[in-house]
């Protein structure tokens, strides 16, 4: 008897609960190198493999950067692969991070994202995965551990859609997710076979159809390269929204792209990602029984990233406060903000925007933060003001 | 010596001989952009036709690696995957673990799928050290590593590495008023490959073809890591005539500065005795990288050249206790 054959809910850690995903979703290699917190999803899945109940090849790698290379060599062999890092060992992979998607091998990373040093800190901030934003994957943030389970299915289907085969990551708040015990309510094995069918795929290393892999892009070359790489992960957004819709048919568990919570009359919204979120929520529960005309604006995609969606999402809305959990040294915007102020310059009803970093290095958010940057972003609004962070309640 | 405990020795492969060698087109095409008289692609061209088609190639980025596969071509006539510089080995495993599985599964037919890797002496002894050390370690059923030796980062311009030999002179070992270039003895990664207690370590010359080719070709019949050490001469960075490659690949065996050996289960064995050896000084000659050494500098060479040698033929005597 597993846990996954519970049909009630199941109070398990989220990472305990991913790995439990992994083998639903019936990962077949497993290369991995530990780091903090990553290392529950992965020390589950060797359990499981060592008990025989994922039938998997766990490779225990020497480094991240082979943890990395070696998923590139068995997803190109044609296998099903998963891995985890965080922080410092995504850095060191990084390498190979950038080569992943142009060699279109559909490998599922889960980041339990985690601050990048110095100085070092093993708890949670996005200074790891914003690090490499350019990097080219399909990008991810999960919730909450209901999510975090679901998704780790999901993102197989995903990146190995044949409209797709691009490889994922899914990114997890280090220990703010990745190590609470959550109820999650796993869904059934036979039902996960129905929805992720086994990978079957052409474009791989083949004895009877042998193919060169990662040649060498000239000059003449290299753009066309680079391009075809980012219509593929452009392309794959529809296909992000399609795959959630089927999991919801069958689980009945629907996630968009973008979630919004309360933005119905909002005059402000909250912008956030991950974890966070949910205090977000309930922040803005308490401000809107004091009247405030507050909502919460949550990218669950980030790349591609959901533009439609997200202009949509914050049509009308006069203030926008946006949370980030990195900065841009020598920049006076973190990374989700300098997008979204691009992302809104066209617009003609854009929304004055300021920018908030919360939570550096595992520093805690609690609700009055949020309560906090909506009345300085509509301060800021009112004064005509935006465009410098605050990093709120650092000591100077 | 008692062969009974030399399990790996006696693992089947078909021999090449000059009669057997094999016909039929090159597994890696011609074509290739290789420099003129590239002793590199020799060797590796040797190498992968020994193996045929049946088998799946990773490179470590390299001379070899550019050299063969410039979008939209490539010579390589088996699947074939390069990722990055450092990485040959890990790619290796991952794709070795990834035939296993699916074989396990069904989804592949039950057969062996050797997975070989090749990487330059930079890619191998330097950067790629950790990722090698670690694929030996793990033992994969499947793996052989090549190290095509040219003894310089070539491919970037003759820069040194830790497996550049004691007098080279390089672009970033140059030989200069206080230098005699290359200061520091050539790393001995056929014995730290040994160290992992893999089954099968070989050194190999493109001038002992049918020695090289029927070298891979154990290598990849053994179940378990191998690795295979192959000296390639590069004329471009050595400074030599591109038509003394084959030449100065034989000089090297001759001469004792690169013996050729096995190393089965842990048992030393040396291929070529070298009993009256050519002096170093004949092998140095054709290669400006050593002109500017003085007669002693050569005898403090070839003192150490024979010392190392001396080494490895106690060691062949020495019956070394079985593993198994």
């Amino acid at each position: 008897m597993s846990v996954t054959d519970s049909t009630k809910p199941v109070g398990i850690e989220v990472s305990l609960a991913m790995a439990e995903a992994v083998k639903l979703a019936e990962a077949e290699v497993v290369a991995a190198y530990p780091i903090t917190p990553q290392t529950h999803i992965v020390e589950h899945l060797s359990d499981l493999v060592a008990n025989g109940e994922l039938e998997a090849a766990y490779i225990p790698v020497e480094s991240e950067q082979s943890a990395l290379s070696a998923c590139i060599g068995s997803s190109a062999a044609g296998a099903r692969t998963f891995t985890a890092t965080s922080s410092q060992g995504l850095m060191y992979m990084a390498e190979m991070v950038f080569i992943a998607p142009m060699l279109r091998v559909p490998i599922v990373m889960a980041v339990a994202n985690r601050a990048i040093s110095g100085p070092i800190n093993i708890w949670n901030d996005h200074s790891d995965i914003m690090s490499v934003r350019d990097c080219g994957w399909i990008q991810i943030f999960a919730e909450n551990g209901q999510e975090a389970t679901d998704l780790s299915i999901i993102s197989f289907r995903i990146a190995e859609d044949k409209n797709v085969m691009m490889p994922f990551i899914l990114n997890i708040d280090g220990f703010t997710l990745s190590h609470f015990i959550e109820p999650i309510v796993f869904p059934e094995a036979a039902k996960v076979k129905k929805f992720l069918p086994p990978y079957e795929t052409t474009h791989k290393l083949d004895l009877a159809k042998p193919m060169s892999m990662g040649l060498l892009g000239a000059p003449e070359y290299y753009a066309e390269s680079k391009k075809a790489t980012d219509n593929a992960l452009l392309g794959s957004k529809p296909y992000v929204q399609k795959a959630f819709d089927e999991y919801a048919a069958i689980f009945g568990r629907q996630y968009k792209l973008v979630e919004t919570y309360r933005m119905e009359g909002a005059e402000t919204a909250i912008v956030a990602m991950g974890s966070i979120a949910e205090t977000a929520m309930t922040a803005v529960d308490e401000m809107r029984e004091a009247g405030e005309k507050v909502g919460l604006v949550r990218l669950r995609l980030w790349r591609p990233f959901p533009v439609e969606e997200f202009r949509a999402a914050v049509r009308g809305v006069k203030t926008l406060a946006v949370v980030d959990r990195h900065f841009t040294p020598g920049f006076p915007e973190g990374p989700v903000a300098t997008e979204i102020r691009a992302l809104m310059y066209h617009e003609d009803d854009r929304p004055r925007m300021s920018n908030f970093i919360l939570g550096l290095g595992g520093r805690d958010v609690p609700r009055n933060h949020f309560k906090y940057v909506v009345e300085k972003a509509k301060d800021l609004g009112a004064a005509g003001r935006q465009g410098q962070y605050e990093m709120v309640g650092v000591q100077e | 010596m008692s062969r009974q405990y030399l399990k790996s020795a006696e693992v089947p492969f078909e021999k090449i001989t000059a009669k057997t060698f094999p016909k039929g087109p090159d597994s890696l095409a011609s074509g290739h952009r290789a420099c003129q008289g590239c002793g590199e692609v020799l060797a590796l061209r040797l190498l992968v036709k020994a193996l045929g088609r049946d088998f799946m190639a990773v490179s470590a980025t390299g001379c070899m690696e550019v050299c063969t596969s410039p979008f939209p071509q490539s010579a390589w006539e088996m699947p074939w995957l390069h990722v990055a510089f450092e990485n040959a080995a890990a790619v290796a495993s991952g794709v070795d673990a990834g035939n296993s599985i699916l074989r396990k599964k069904g989804k592949l037919p039950d057969k062996r799928i050797p997975v070989v890797a090749f990487g330059g002496d930079g890619g191998t002894a330097d950067i790629g050290i950790q990722a090698l050390s670690g694929a030996m370690e793990r033992y994969h059923e499947n793996f052989t590593y090549v190290c095509l030796d040219n003894e310089a980062y070539m491919n970037t311009g003759i820069q040194r590495s830790s497996a550049t030999p004691f007098g080279a002179s390089t672009t970033t070992s140059p030989a200069g008023k206080l230098s005699k270039g290359q200061n520091t003895w050539k790393k001995d990664m056929p014995a730290i490959a040994a160290a992992h207690k893999i089954p099968y370590v070989a050194t190999a010359s493109p001038a002992f073809h049918l020695d090289m080719m029927n070298k891979i070709r154990r290598a990849a019949a053994i179940p378990g890591p191998a690795y295979i050490h192959v000296y390639a001469p590069c004329p471009t960075g050595w400074r030599m005539k591109p038509e003394l490659s084959v030449e100065s690949s034989r000089l090297a065996v001759n001469s004792r500065v690169f013996p050729l050996y096995e190393i089965i289960d842990g048992q030393y064995i040396i291929n070529r005795k070298v009993d009256k050896p050519v002096p170093v000084a004949e092998y140095f000659k054709a290669q400006g990288r050593f002109r500017h050494l003085t007669e002693e500098d050569i005898a403090q060479i070839t003192e150490r050249v024979n010392q190392e040698y001396e080494h490895l033929v106690k060691l062949s005597e020495t019956f070394n206790e079985p593993r198994y």
